[in-house]
């Protein structure tokens, strides 16, 4: 019976072979999995009660914890918590994390791989875990202007702002309004907690929305940029090419005319390229939509950022788009940014910084630098091209060239800067009958040398339908928010 | 020469090794009083009030097996005594751990870890009584239909009125006042020794008449009579008292040890496709079947959260425990439903980490080749059978609720053998140990010392026939 005995010593060995190679998937490869899943209470009890790294903005914390006496040790607090709530995040028992909270929670957590090394001098000194500290790239300053641009329209206004670097692509301030604040979801006192997070949810102005990058509004004439990039760059446009102008442009298919606002200079038959941007003609960019053809302007969408997401540092971008297959007015009113276009305030930031930066669009982020808790440098984010060529250097010269003009001559005059060259562009996007229009505004300054550009969005149902406008209500902040980078 | 003396000279001469059991028992209780020290510096900062009383009846209970095992059996294997002392040492101290955080969160929860201390002391008493009473464990060969039927009666007491009791969905339970008793772990050993004894009388019949295809020889359809009254059996504990992992334990050791008695493996084909036909049916049939499958599929399924919610608690304690664990006292097991029971191998990959779970697998697989190494051995076809029968059971055991806690298979509720409360369980295990023993005592004794015929002159041999 000795050779079935020998078999079945085997097949023991094959049981026992099995439970350990399951045992080591289990509690080594598959652990990490495992321990961040949502629903895991023992890594959230412990992540909680560990002193989570600050988040950094201009050398000083927007988000630190502080010690506590209760059962978790440590409390999150948010300094200036409205102002940063759509950077940071909030950190939260029961709801998880939004923001940089959760796009850089395994460095802010110490459970990063690259903090190896601490957890284990921690463990062998008995001392708990501690998280590292992300910095942000964001400029205090251009962040204040942006939220007191954005608190002193009226309260009932939903707006954003985006500033970039051009030549980097770093978010030098992102606001949003109205917004909330996040000490009121990462307080240890679940049931306020809840009952915090149940109003803030449902209210209708929607304070966690972070409108900057996680919802898409028409971008009116801001959308021009686009169309005026598609035309330089196709050959058959330079910027003193004659285009329609008049009051308004007869629309194929349709009984329907295009017409210019009024008020605005669109000459009375045929002006240059440069005139219709100054004064924001739809006859003129409504022809060059019908001549240029749907495809050409959607790759060139394409090509500044549409239909992509590209922001990793911040969860839950949305993407910008452009009509798949608009027919021929359609395709007239997706060139003057109406229709079915529609973008984040961040897309029009991207595009308006692609043009300063020469044509070469430098992908967004917020996270500068990452530390150890002992404050050493453990990763600092390289600015990385994000699209080498949506424009050629010289059609970026040609559109910059075209925004100076906009803003000296044209419509942007509010966002004049004394001593600076300002290149910009307005935006009153249409929406139903009965609502106000969206107002946008796109800048970037100095013209010659960009360091600063700007999107804002503005809808303030508060301001007379007459008198909402890029230049009226959008202009005024973005120059704020540009003066805060220049003068430093 | 004779040839029985010949036998002694070639055979390899056992040495007693009782000095290296003794040893080795030490070391096992050291860390399993070590163990108990951990855990109240982990839950409470300081070493237990009573350490010097449980550490002594601990002691004393494994020193007094050595003693016994010194003189009723001296040429038993060394090895198997001090691993059980270490297991059940470590389940104990689980289990205390486990009640701590109980009674820090409710002063009135109900505690564990005196019950199965005096549960192994009564383990430890009927190991005793096995070792002085059996002094050759061939004599359980004139017990084989006994044990049989008493398997029988013991497997069908759950399902009777009063007495039969159903918990979590299972009905394997008797209670008499305020005992409670699982009759199949004691079913297990009796069903081991009934097969053995049966195949011993029967492996020629089983053995020789069959008939080949495709290369391996299957057996005559008259003689499956007993492979399918077996299945049947099987089948009924899983239609009746719904417990999966004792279906499949049984099946699985009857299978086994007709393979070995026969050295056919055409049983195992047809064993094991008679298995599967069960396994299939009871999924059609049975919704826990299915459910736990499912469960075991798609754990982190919406679908799922009730039916998977212990096993993902089981997988996230596993996985918090990482490469080294938490800590004795430092995890948080409670949060795993029966953390102390069925899921006391995922409490202990929490706080011993995946370290710990490893030598806990590495005794059970040592108990398991000790158990074989002793069938090898062994010098009667009962014996040997018995012994293999001790070690795949116990193996099967293992992986089955080892490879459920660890999502390898299906869940199914049996105990982790020593480590997880529970007498009954307990209880027959200390018995397999005590058999074990005293079949390698047997296995690895010095053939007597017997005078050759024909040395003898003063006795004449007649030639009767």
């Amino acid at each position: 019976m000795n050779k079935p005995i020998r078999a079945m010593s085997i097949f023991c060995l094959v049981l026992f072979a099995a439970l350990l190679l399951n045992t080591t998937y289990l509690q080594y490869f598959d652990a990490d999995k495992l321990n961040s899943r949502s629903d895991n209470k023992r890594v959230r009890d412990a992540e909680f009660s560990r002193k989570r790294g600050a988040i950094v903005a201009g050398g000083s914390s927007v988000a630190e914890s502080v010690p506590t006496k209760d059962q978790y040790k440590y409390q999150r607090v948010y300094k200036q918590p409205r102002k940063y709530a759509q950077l940071t995040g909030y950190y939260s028992y029961i709801y998880g994390r939004s923001g940089v909270e959760q796009s850089q929670n395994e460095i802010l957590s110490g459970a990063d791989p690259r903090l190896f090394v601490n957890r284990v001098v921690d463990m062998l000194g008995n001392a708990q875990p501690k998280g590292g500290s992300v910095s942000l790239t964001v400029n205090p300053k251009a962040q204040n202007a942006a939220y007191d641009g954005l608190r002193g329209l009226g309260r009932d206004a939903q707006a954003a702002v985006v500033a970039l670097e051009p030549s980097t692509g770093k978010v030098l301030a992102m606001a949003s309004t109205p917004s909330y604040n996040p000490n009121l979801l990462a307080g240890h006192k679940f049931s306020e907690v809840q009952r915090n997070y149940e109003r803030l949810s449902k209210a209708k102005s929607q304070p966690m929305l972070n409108r900057a990058i996680q919802d898409t509004y028409p971008p009116g004439s801001t959308f021009k940029l686009v169309t005026a990039a598609a035309a330089l760059s196709s050959g058959q446009y330079t910027p003193n090419t004659k285009v329609a102008g008049g009051t308004s442009l007869d629309l194929p298919q349709t009984t329907v005319n295009l017409p210019n606002e009024p008020g605005l200079d669109c000459g009375t038959t045929r002006i240059t390229l440069t005139q219709a941007l100054e004064n924001s003609c739809n006859t003129a960019f409504g022809e060059i939509g019908l001549k240029l053809g749907d495809a050409a302007l959607r790759e060139q969408a394409e090509k500044f950022g549409f239909d992509q997401t590209y922001l990793e540092d911040l969860p839950g971008q949305v993407k910008s788009r452009f009509p798949a297959n608009p027919d021929l007015p359609q395709t007239a009113l997706s060139a003057i940014g109406q229709y079915d276009v529609a973008a984040t305030p961040l897309q029009m930031a991207v595009v308006t910084a692609g043009i300063a930066n020469g044509g070469t669009v430098m992908r967004p982020y917020v996270v500068d630098e990452v530390r150890a808790p002992d404050l050493s440098v453990l990763d600092k984010t390289n600015p990385e091209a994000f699209r080498s060529n949506a424009v050629s250097s010289s059609v970026a010269r040609e559109l910059t060239q075209m925004m100076i003009s906009v803003v000296d001559n044209g419509t942007a005059r509010t966002a004049q800067i004394p001593n600076v060259k300002v290149a910009g562009k307005t935006g009153t996007a249409q929406r139903g009958p009965d609502q106000p229009p969206y107002a946008w505004f796109v800048s970037f300054a100095p013209a010659d040398d960009p360091k600063v550009a700007v999107a804002v969005f503005v809808d303030d149902p508060s301001v007379p339908r007459g008198e909402i406008s890029g230049s009226g209500v959008a202009a005024p902040i973005a120059k704020k928010v540009m003066e805060a980078v220049i003068n430093k | 020469m004779s040839a029985i003396s010949a036998m002694r000279d070639r055979a390899f001469t056992h040495r007693r090794r009782r000095g290296a059991e003794l040893f080795l028992l030490v070391i096992s209780l050291v860390v399993g009083i070590g163990a108990y020290a951990a855990v109240g510096l982990g839950v409470e900062g300081t070493v237990p009030a009573d350490i010097v009383g449980y550490g002594g009846w601990l002691a004393a209970l494994c020193i007094g097996c050595h003693v016994v095992v010194r003189y009723t059996a001296p040429y038993a294997d060394p090895v198997l005594l001090p691993i059980v002392a270490a297991l059940n040492g470590i389940g104990l101290a689980m289990i205390h751990r486990i009640d701590l955080a109980n009674l820090d969160a409710n002063p009135q929860a109900q505690t564990f870890a005196r019950d199965q201390l005096v549960w192994m002391t009564l383990g430890v008493v009927l190991f005793v009584v096995v070792m002085v009473v059996l002094r050759d464990h061939r004599r359980l060969q004139s017990l084989t239909y006994t044990c049989g039927l008493a398997a029988i009666v013991l497997l069908v007491l759950p399902l009777l009125p009063v007495i039969g009791t159903q918990i979590n969905g299972a009905r394997i339970w008797i209670r008499v006042g305020p005992l409670g008793f699982q009759p199949g772990e004691v079913a297990k050993v009796l069903l081991v020794i009934f097969f053995a004894g049966y195949l011993v009388l029967h492996r020629d019949a089983l053995a020789l008449a069959g008939r080949r295809f495709a290369g391996i020889d299957f057996p005559r359809g008259r003689d499956l009579g007993p492979i399918l009254a077996m299945w049947l059996v099987s089948l009924g504990i899983l239609v009746f008292q719904r417990d999966l992992g004792s279906s499949l334990l049984f099946f699985g050791l009857f299978l086994v040890m007709l393979y070995v008695a026969t050295e056919r493996p055409g049983w195992l084909v047809v064993g094991s496709a008679m298995f599967l036909v069960g396994a299939y049916l009871g999924y059609l049939a049975f919704g826990h079947v299915e459910r736990r499958v499912d469960a075991w599929l798609h754990p982190f399924s919406a679908a799922n959260a009730t039916n998977a919610y212990q096993i993902i608690q089981g997988m996230y304690g596993m996985a918090w425990g990482g490469l080294v664990g938490r800590g004795l006292g430092q995890g948080d097991p409670t949060l795993i439903p029966f953390s102390y029971s069925d899921f006391i191998m995922a409490s202990l990959g929490e706080e011993l980490g995946l370290t710990g779970v490893m030598a806990l697998l590495l005794l059970y697989g040592l108990i398991v080749e000790r158990a074989l190494r002793t069938a090898l051995v062994c010098r009667d076809a009962f014996g040997k059978l018995v012994a293999t029968g001790l070690g795949v059971v116990f193996a099967l055991q293992v992986f089955v609720v080892v490879g459920g806690v660890t999502k390898l298979i299906p869940l199914t509720g049996l105990t982790t053998p020593f480590l997880s409360y529970g007498g009954s369980s307990l209880v027959a295990n200390w018995v397999i140990i005590a058999l074990l023993l005293r079949i390698s005592d047997q296995a690895r004794r010095p053939l007597p010392e017997l005078t050759s015929p024909d040395e003898d002159d003063a006795t004449q041999v007649v030639k009767l026939s």
